[in-house]
């Protein structure tokens, strides 16, 4: 166990490194000067060279890969004299368009974006697997019929169209969640006004993954109610109700979580669709934001980002299943 | 039956790697067999699952490459055969399979199954394919007239007929035969052990048969070789094997099969070998049975015994039965 | 010796989009006390539907079950056909266990092989955990697990098949019992493995007394433990006797053909197989009269062209011995002596 861990977050930070310097060669080749970027339309020459240099994007590319990422760990100023600025400690490099250390957008967003995908992966949880196991148990039943409608719906309907139907029904229409909500509260600060600001787009972005993990559930349990085991737990005269709930239950959960941690990495990464429509300042408006704006650290941030919240969660999930799985020795 | 040598297989060995990359370790899936076959003769490969039957068979027609040994077809040693080589004498040599509803592609009509080996060799049959297939498949017992059906229109007894018309259908010199009846009924078993035995007596084709059945292997092969952990135990000619084991696994294998007569088996002392078979990736020291043999000594233990002239038979044993 | 279990004309069919599958066609036999019951036939011929009835592991559904399976619980017997499911919940594993064909899938890969045991036991005594698991480790033993302790504690996968067999049977013996059910128990080992199986198996029937129904297609494990054999093709039963009559002086003509198509181990050479033409019938359109007439060699001596219209009847001069045939029996008896000479030389 502790060698494939070693084993396992070595690769993990080979692979976040070669993910970053590709990232980083990518954003460097778009045709666009970096440097010419930082300003606004009143720009003169004498401003862009002078940010070029205070930005370091007159070194060459590795030293400016190297810079970025020495950032990260020890921090990074830019410029010298009394227009010096820096950002502390792991430092994403600087945004001229919002004046601002990425590191410090991202710690706004991130706490929004964690929150919505947080709180919907536990809303689609237990919808979809209680519909997957309700209509397994009840296969070709009214159950499982009407949680087939539910899995066409859910899978069918695009995010936007659920998300703006709930936004006009529930807010503006029969008013039972105010529509103008300023400004993100944490959970601790306020847990009612949280709730009130996440409760549309939790729902919104559960209900197509709910819909998912119902087919996947319902299909999970099937398989394993036929296996030999299930009929070996039945002819030792357990009840029913334990055959399905443990023992079939045991058997399914590890699949169920490694598509959840998965599903849960993407999110973090690109619920953009949501957060516009519901005007969230996370990490998915964020991005986007930036790309319009070419406010290109940011987007490399956000994608670094990204990637490593997909490699963390894989090796979560690859441990998680060891732990789940017997048969998985590490 | 006579005395040409048509396969001649020297210190056969095929090992796969398993484990991480970091590990080296392998599997001795076979390791060391040697044995030839004449024309027309009928060499029974036995032993336990996982003793390494299947992939001696595989090996031999190389279907995986060997590890180490030689392989020598017809006086030609193919052992370093490339694919391209190997393609005109595929007609020449012939698989059948364990599981007759695997075996066969089920979106392909039985007879463009069977027509295969002809369009894979370029061969044009005289009187055209159509009829070259339909005569296979009268002589394998299938109504001609099925041509057009698909395998899953047969039943599993019908199915292995389907692959053994495939087989035959180039005329090969050589065919190995992997459980062709173990999946089968044995009133089924009983009609494709007396197919096989017809074809290869009409055609003259040297087969290897692969089983763990032995009542089977006995039925059907002029030679046996008895196989355990990836190596040849004992190899003679099949009576005189079956009526005097020398190797004390052959022995142990023979009194377990329980025959149909209850008035003996009720009463008949068996050996019981205690234990199951070590895994093949680290295989006992000195002789690979000694873990469950009755009569190992330290010898068995660090020596391993070599393949030894015992009576009619070949026996790799210190302590033969005589 | 007590009666433990008695089958009366069992029917159980499926429907399926097909018509309707009756893979038990009017079954009837019983078991006695330390006895060893056998029901032999091929693939289909309905020898798992029928073992799995007894275990009430049907889909209410999905199967359709007629007749009668008396089953000896403690003093008073069960009709399982007309039981509640919680009736048979109660009973399974307790009167009455199940071992099935292939040990590497009927264990749970996520548990234990301790508490998958200890299950067994908890299910109907709750609340005694810890008898349950020194029980557990008491059956392992029992089946020759050695350092039962410390494998309690291992998965299945560490298992090798033959262990896992052990195991299974160590599961079905942790309520002691009196029916024991037992489905290929070693189609899916080797051969020196089965043999240890079978002799674990007659020294714990010993041991415990137990009524075990064998139910295998292996002419020759039949031969080496069973008492009395019930022969089934295509769902129905179509001889049944001692071990002795069934392989020596067999009946029906399904049986001869059986006995003549087996290769045997012999001493001196072997001849050609006298294979049974054709194939075993459809469930779902069994021929109308005898299943067997379509591959049969001796509807000529029946009158009448009766074998393809009327089914016959088991019956027999002794109820000890009985057979499905329209041939008189006598000209059976004599037809049937020369053809054993053949098997037996
Ligand atoms: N749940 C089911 N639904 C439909 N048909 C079924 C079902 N279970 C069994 N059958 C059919 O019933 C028939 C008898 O099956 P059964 O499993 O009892 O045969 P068997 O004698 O045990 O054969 P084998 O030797 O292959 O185990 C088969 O045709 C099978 O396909
Ligand atoms: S060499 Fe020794 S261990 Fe091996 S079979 Fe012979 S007596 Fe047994
Ligand atoms: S009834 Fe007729 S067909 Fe059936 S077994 Fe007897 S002779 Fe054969
Ligand atoms: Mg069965």
């Amino acid at each position: 166990m502790r060698n494939f861990l070693v084993r396992r977050i070595f690769f993990a930070i080979i692979t976040l490194l070669i993910v970053s310097a590709v990232v980083f060669a990518i954003f460097s080749l778009i045709p666009f000067d970096p440097a010419a970027l930082t300003c606004g339309q009143r720009c003169t020459d004498q401003i862009i060279e002078g940010n070029r240099v205070k930005l370091g994007f007159d070194k060459p590319l590795f030293m400016q890969y190297f810079l970025f990422l020495s950032g990260i760990f020890f921090g990074r100023s830019y410029g010298a004299g009394s227009a010096a600025f820096s950002c502390p400690a792991p430092a994403f490099g600087y945004s001229f368009n919002e004046n601002a250390c990425v590191t410090d957008l991202l710690r706004e967003a991130l706490p929004v974006t964690v929150s919505l995908a947080l709180g919907a992966l536990t809303l689609w949880l237990i919808v979809g697997v209680s519909l997957g196991v309700i209509a397994a148990r009840f296969k070709n039943k009214w159950p499982d019929r009407v949680s087939s409608i539910f899995v066409l719906l859910g899978t069918s309907l695009p995010t936007f169209v659920t998300g703006l139907a709930l936004l006009i029904w529930v807010t503006i229409k029969w008013k039972l969640v105010p529509l103008s909500l300023v400004g993100y509260t944490s959970l601790l600060e306020n847990p009612f006004k949280f709730f009130q600001y996440f409760i549309l787009p939790w729902i919104t972005l559960a209900i197509a993954f709910a819909a998912l993990y119902t087919r996947f559930t319902r299909a999970a349990v099937l398989e394993t109610l036929g296996e030999d085991y299930i009929r070996t737990a039945r002819a030792k005269g357990v009840k029913e109700r334990t055959v399905l709930f443990k023992h079939t239950m045991r058997a399914v959960l590890a699949p169920i979580i490694t598509l959840a941690g998965l599903d849960f990495a993407g999110l973090i990464g690109g619920a953009i669709i949501t957060e516009t429509i519901f005007n969230l300042p996370g990490l998915g408006r964020l991005t986007l934001r930036s790309v319009f704006e070419f406010d290109l650290p940011v987007v490399l941030a956000t994608t670094i980002l990204a990637a490593s919240v997909v490699i963390v969660m894989n090796l979560i999930v690859d441990m998680l299943y060891a732990v789940l799985d017997p048969r998985v020795r590490i | 039956m006579s005395n040409d040598v048509i396969l001649k297989v020297e210190n056969l060995t095929k090992h796969f790697p398993v484990g991480g990359s970091r590990k080296k370790e392998v599997v001795k899936a076979v390791d060391g067999i040697s044995f030839e076959l004449r024309a027309g003769e009928t060499l029974g490969l036995v032993g336990e699952s996982g003793c390494g039957k299947t992939t001696a068979g595989r090996t031999i027609l190389k279907l995986n490459e060997p590890t180490s040994g030689r392989l020598i077809f017809e006086g030609q040693d193919i052992t370093n055969f490339k694919p391209g080589k190997m393609r005109p004498l595929r007609s020449q040599m012939q698989i059948i399979f364990q599981d007759p509803y695997t075996a066969l592609n089920p979106r392909q009509t039985i007879g463009k199954i069977i027509s295969a080996p002809f369009e894979i060799q370029d061969i044009n049959p005289q009187g055209g394919l159509k009829a070259a297939v339909q005569s296979l498949m009268e002589r394998v017992g299938l109504n001609p007239e099925h041509f057009n059906r698909y395998p899953h229109e047969f039943s599993g007894g019908q199915r292995q007929r389907i692959g053994i018309a495939r087989a035959i259908a180039l005329k090969p010199r050589f065919i190995i035969a992997d459980e062709p009846v173990s999946a089968l009924d044995v009133s089924i078993q009983a009609q494709v052990i007396n197919l096989l035995e017809d074809l290869q007596e009409q055609d003259g084709i040297s087969m290897v048969f692969i089983a763990h059945n032995l009542s089977v292997v006995q039925h059907i092969s002029d030679r046996v070789a008895v196989m355990y952990l990836g190596k040849i135990m004992e190899i003679g000619e099949t009576n005189a094997l079956f009526a005097s084991p020398h190797h004390p696994y052959t022995k142990a294998l023979l009194s377990a099969v329980p025959q149909p007569d209850p008035r003996t088996e009720k009463t008949r002392e068996r050996i019981i070998l205690s234990g199951d078979l070590p895994s093949p990736v680290n295989p006992p020291a000195g002789c690979v049975f000694n873990t469950r043999c009755w009569k190992a000594t330290d010898k068995c233990r660090t020596e391993v015994p070599e393949l030894l002239q015992v009576g009619s038979s070949q026996v790799a044993c210190h302590f033969p039965e005589v | 010796m007590a009666e433990l279990l008695r089958i009366e004309n069992l029917h159980v069919a499926f429907p399926t989009d097909d018509g309707l599958v009756r893979a038990v066609d009017g079954v009837s036999l019983s078991l006695n006390e330390g006895e060893t019951v056998a029901i032999v036939g091929e693939s289909g011929s309905g020898k798992t539907v029928t073992g799995l009835s007894v275990m009430g592991l049907h889909k209410k559904g999905a199967a359709q079950l007629s007749g009668s399976i008396h089953l000896k619980v403690g003093d008073s017997t069960l009709d399982i056909v007309t039981a509640t499911d919680e009736e048979i919940r109660l009973v399974r594993g307790r009167a009455v266990a199940m071992i099935f064909q292939d040990p590497m899938s009927s264990l749970h890969p996520y548990y234990r092989i301790g508490n998958q045991l200890a299950e067994a036991y908890l299910v109907h005594n709750p609340g005694k955990k810890k008898e349950a698991l020194k029980r557990a480790i008491d059956m392992l033993d029992l089946v020759g697990i050695a350092e039962p302790d410390q494998r309690s504690h291992e998965y299945p996968h560490q298992f090798s098949g033959g262990m896992r067999q052990r195991v299974m049977i160590a599961m079905a013996l942790m309520n002691s019992p009196r029916v024991l059910i037992a489905d290929e128990p070693t189609t899916a080992l080797d051969v020196t493995v089965q043999a240890q199986i079978l002799i674990l198996l007659a020294s714990l029937q010993k041991e415990f007394n137990m009524g075990i129904l064998l139910i295998t297609h292996d002419l020759g494990v039949v031969a080496q433990v069973a008492d009395k054999v019930s022969v089934m093709y295509g769902g129905r039963i179509v001889e049944q006797g001692s071990a002795d009559d069934v392989f020596y002086k067999p009946a029906a003509p399904y049986t001869l053909g059986l006995l003549k198509s087996v290769p045997r181990i012999s001493t001196h050479g072997s001849e050609r197989l006298k294979a049974i033409p054709g194939q075993p019938p459809s469930l779902i359109n069994l021929p109308i009269g005898c299943a067997f007439a379509p591959r049969c060699e001796f509807t000529s001596y029946a009158v009448g062209n009766i074998c393809a219209t009327d089914r016959p009847e088991l019956l027999g001069s002794s109820p000890a011995h009985l057979s499905r045939c329209h041939v008189a029996e006598a000209t059976r008896d004599r037809l049937f002596v020369e053809e054993l000479k053949e098997v037996r030389k």
